[in-house]
């Protein structure tokens, strides 16, 4: 049976091969494992092996032309068999979905093999490898296929085709779930390959980006970090919130605690609560708060103005409301802009430390990680279960020197740990 | 003695088939056949049936339409014994055609009859009586049916006859009655009515053609009356009487009530077929009918042993037979073969008006309980068939209400067996009325009607 030599899978990144060079020309024979052409890929040149004997009938692809996977390069014809009548042109591009193809496998005889080909080296095919044009490929589908799929809302791409060639039919999606899948039970939906998509840049977008490449461009960062031992703290937040939820009050969040401690060390090191002005450093008198929420799609850093004259409760209540909003993007431009120095914690993504990019025009910015139990060793030279959390700083050196920020670091520690400094 | 892949026994539409596609598949194969290759449909069905119509046809339109066409000629007459030896001749044609296919397959042609003799064992008694067995790795059954006569009605080849008498009359009966008012009996009404013998059909059920959608048996029976082709349905045949002179039967109401006599020269039982089972199948199992049961594969409950053709049952039709066989012997050399049963195949029935179909009738759309939504679109109202002087029939589509999806084509007039190709290959690939609709019917042609009755259905009809 005559079958096509196609263009063989030769990395995973593969989507297309260059013929190099053919190695056989028409009217040559060709032996099973026989080299027959050159294979330019993205990663390297290989040699490419035929899976099948036969006659190298039509030779469709010219050298250095670049061929999709899948493609036909070649017709092959068994000794003595006649050209089929369309011998002259390649098949039409194959659809290559998935899904499709896995049918095409189990349908028996008559289905030639569907890669006559193999190459050296071959690396097995990763089934999770994007196949970027699988999913805008066309779909075989019946119509009365297609208008199910498309009233009870199946992804076509999802499901098994039982039909000639893999084509999707009437009972096919029938029995699929919404979504797509369907098929064999227990096994996962083959991998999906989706196509890559342009998504627009929406307003706050197009601000972060322009801000935050102005910053990590212009702004000479450095960091610094600290582990603190938030015992002493997590035993006081207890307390505290047992208080308060008895009086009818709100239960702090450790930020609310860090926000706290951030204000007064920032009182005792004012160098870190400033700002770089070209031929000055402005060093603010108030202390501003700006603290970082995540939003969908992106993030709006919220002032807390005159965190210094604020209580715990203050701030907390404050950071509450602003939040609220900022989800609901109901907070005035004003409420965004103006802070003096910035936190931004990912403790509840279980970060264990990070650091940030600052937020000009402030020259410092606080990354919190999370808490995490880890064995400490104590005064005794024990060694004992305890609770750590990193806290790192990035800093604008032209603004705070290393020892500077080390200076307020270390009073931030002492803060945190010495908790009932923050609440007296 | 030799040793094959597989021996097929009968080689008729299911048993050449699976012979020669076996030996595509490389395999050594035999094909046993104790008559001519071709089987009922080249030699005693299909074809010869074919040829005799379009006798039937041409003598017709020369004798009832000629002054419609503006024709005049004098003394139009006919041969008998040359309109029976056409149809032999179309036959004997095909029959060696097939004995080249063999040939040109490497099918090694046995002519004999075949039997079963042990396990993987056929043997073959020539026509002198000679008997060789053959080793078979599978055998493939295809010896096809025959017709059935009744209890009282037992077939004599004279006055009481088959299909296979029918067409070989060397004389022409005055007077014929017909039992069954399947395709052979309609067929061989026309043909015989055409020719001025007096025909009565008798039927058991409501209509002429009982399985077609009831709207086409009722035009094809308005027709016939047209035609002057009696008939009785809803009526059953209770007794008959054979002598030399000719038959007598006696039938009355299916539902009960008065009976009345019949009498004829010739009866023509076409009431079903029986399946033909070689020696050596005694512990085959049967269906409730007599039928070979098989499984999807195709496959007996005998050890390498499977069936294919009108021998595991209706529908009783040569294309069905052949795809059958295919089914069955690729299942048999490819474990992974996906067989098929058949479940789609179109139904033809070539008198005048012809008749063909495909998929649910109304009838059973109602008994399914599918909401579906009905397109007509008369001859009458087509130009190529005023142009033709062929007005009669109709093209009848059903679609699903919900998906427009076709489920269903009837068409009852000239050349509807034709027409009814495309309507098969809309079905097998799901089409909906939006795909037919969007399909350009070329002017004038008959399949217009096609596209007509599409558009009928879903209230954009332009041409009624």
């Amino acid at each position: 049976m005559s079958s096509y030599l196609k263009m063989p899978k030769l990395s995973d990144t593969m989507t297309e091969g260059t013929l190099a060079k053919w190695l056989k020309k028409e009217g040559d024979p060709i032996a099973v494992d026989e080299d027959v052409a050159e294979i330019e890929t993205d990663k390297a040149t290989m040699t490419m092996q035929s899976f099948e004997e036969g006659i190298l009938h039509k030779i469709y692809v010219k050298e250095g032309q670049a061929v999709p996977l899948g493609g036909a390069l070649a017709l092959i014809l068994e000794e003595g068999e006649e050209p089929p009548a369309d011998a002259d042109q390649p098949p039409a591009a194959e659809t290559k979905a998935a899904a499709p193809k896995a049918a095409s496998d189990q349908s028996g005889s008559s289905a030639p093999s569907d890669s006559p080909s193999k190459a050296t080296p071959a690396p097995a095919a990763s089934a999770s490898a994007p196949a970027p044009a699988a999913s805008s490929a066309r779909i075989k589908a019946s119509p009365l296929a297609r208008k199910i799929a498309q009233e009870k809302g199946i992804d076509l791409a999802r499901v098994t085709g039982s039909g000639p060639g893999g084509r999707i039919v009437k009972k096919d999606v029938e029995n699929a779930p919404v979504g797509g899948g369907g098929g064999s039970l227990g096994l996962l939906p083959p991998a999906l390959a989706k196509p890559d998509q342009s998504l627009p840049l929406s307003g706050m977008r197009r601000v972060i980006a322009q801000r935050l490449l102005e910053s990590k461009t212009t702004i000479p960062h450095f960091y610094l970090n600290i582990e603190i031992d938030t015992e002493p703290l997590m035993n006081l937040r207890e307390q505290v919130n047992a208080a308060s939820v008895a009086n009818g009050g709100p239960k702090y969040t450790v930020n609310d605690f860090v926000m706290r401690a951030t204000v007064l060390a920032a009182g005792t090191v004012p160098a870190v609560n400033a700002s770089f002005q070209g031929d000055a450093i402005l060093q603010y008198g108030e202390i501003h708060l700006s603290v970082a929420v995540a939003v969908e799609d992106g993030l709006v850093t919220p002032v807390i103005r005159s965190a210094q004259s604020k209580s715990i409760r203050d701030l907390a209540g404050e950071l509450k409301d602003l939040a609220t909003r900022a989800r609901d993007k109901k907070l005035t431009p004003n409420e965004m802009t103006g802070g003096t120095i910035t936190i931004s914690n990912l403790g509840a993504f279980g970060i264990a430390n990070f650091d940030a990019i600052i937020n000009p025009p402030q020259a410092a910015i606080l990354s919190i990680g999370t808490i995490t139990k880890q064995p400490v060793v104590n005064e005794h030279n024990q060694i004992v279960p305890g609770q750590r959390m990193w806290v790192g700083m990035s800093c604008d050196h032209r603004v705070i020197d290393g020892a500077v920020g080390a200076k307020f670091l270390s009073e931030l520690k002492r803060f945190l740990e010495n908790p009932v400094l923050l609440i007296s | 003695m030799a040793t094959y892949d597989l021996i097929v026994i009968g080689g008729g539409p299911a048993g050449y088939v699976g012979a020669i596609r076996a030996a595509q598949l490389g395999k050594k194969v035999a094909c046993v056949e104790n008559d001519r290759a071709g089987g009922t449909c080249l030699n005693w069905g299909c074809i010869p049936t074919k040829a005799l119509l379009k006798n039937a046809e041409m003598y017709t339109t020369l004798k009832d339409k000629a002054d419609e066409f503006g024709l005049s000629f004098d003394n139009l007459s006919y041969d008998w014994s040359k309109v029976i030896g056409r149809s032999r001749n179309v036959s004997n044609k095909l029959a060696g055609g097939i004995e080249f296919l063999f040939k040109k397959n490497k099918v090694d042609y046995l002519r004999g009859t075949g039997a079963l003799a042990g396990t993987g064992k056929v043997s073959v008694t020539d026509a002198e009586g000679k008997t060789e067995t053959h080793d078979a790795k599978n055998v493939l059954l295809a010896t096809g049916c025959r017709a059935r006569d009744l209890p009282f009605l037992k077939f004599d080849g004279q006055r009481v006859i088959g299909a296979r008498e029918a067409m070989l009359m060397p004389e022409q009966p005055k007077e014929l009655l017909i039992i069954g008012a399947g395709a052979i009996g309609v067929e061989f009404a026309y043909f015989y009515n055409a020719f001025g013998t007096k025909v009565t059909i008798v039927e058991m059920m409501d209509h002429l053609l009982p399985v077609e959608d009831t709207e086409v048996s009722q035009a094809l029976e308005k027709s016939f009356k047209k035609q002057g082709i009696n008939f009785h349905t809803a009526t059953k045949t209770t007794a008959a009487q054979v002598a030399d002179s000719g038959v007598e039967l006696t039938i009355e109401p299916a539902k009960g009530g008065d009976s009345v006599t019949l009498k004829g020269d010739v009866v023509l039982v076409a009431v079903g077929v029986g399946a033909i089972l070689p020696e050596g199948t005694e512990k085959l199992k049967l269906t409730d009918r007599g039928f070979v049961e098989t499984n999807d594969r195709y496959q007996t409950n005998l050890p390498g042993v499977s069936a294919a053709g009108d021998l595991i049952g209706p529908p009783w039709l040569a294309h069905v037979a052949s795809f059958e066989a295919i089914h069955a012997v690729e299942s048999m050399f490819d474990p992974k073969h996906k067989s098929k049963k058949v479940g789609l195949f179109p139904g033809c029935t070539y008198c005048h008006p012809e008749v063909a179909s495909i998929g649910l009738t109304e009838r059973a759309c109602k008994e399914k309980g599918i909401a579906y939504k009905v397109g007509k679109f008369p001859f009458q109202a087509s130009g190529r068939a005023l142009a033709a002087g062929e007005p009669e029939g109709f093209v009848k589509l059903i679609y699903g209400e919900k998906y427009g999806e076709l489920l269903g084509a009837h068409i009852i007039g000239a050349q509807a067996t034709e027409l009814i190709a495309e309507m098969g290959l809309a079905i097998t690939l799901e089409a909906t009325h939006e795909e037919l609709e969007s399909t350009i019917h070329a002017h004038p042609t008959l399949s217009e009607a096609i596209h007509e009755a599409t558009s009928d259905a879903f209230g954009h009809v332009i041409h009624i």
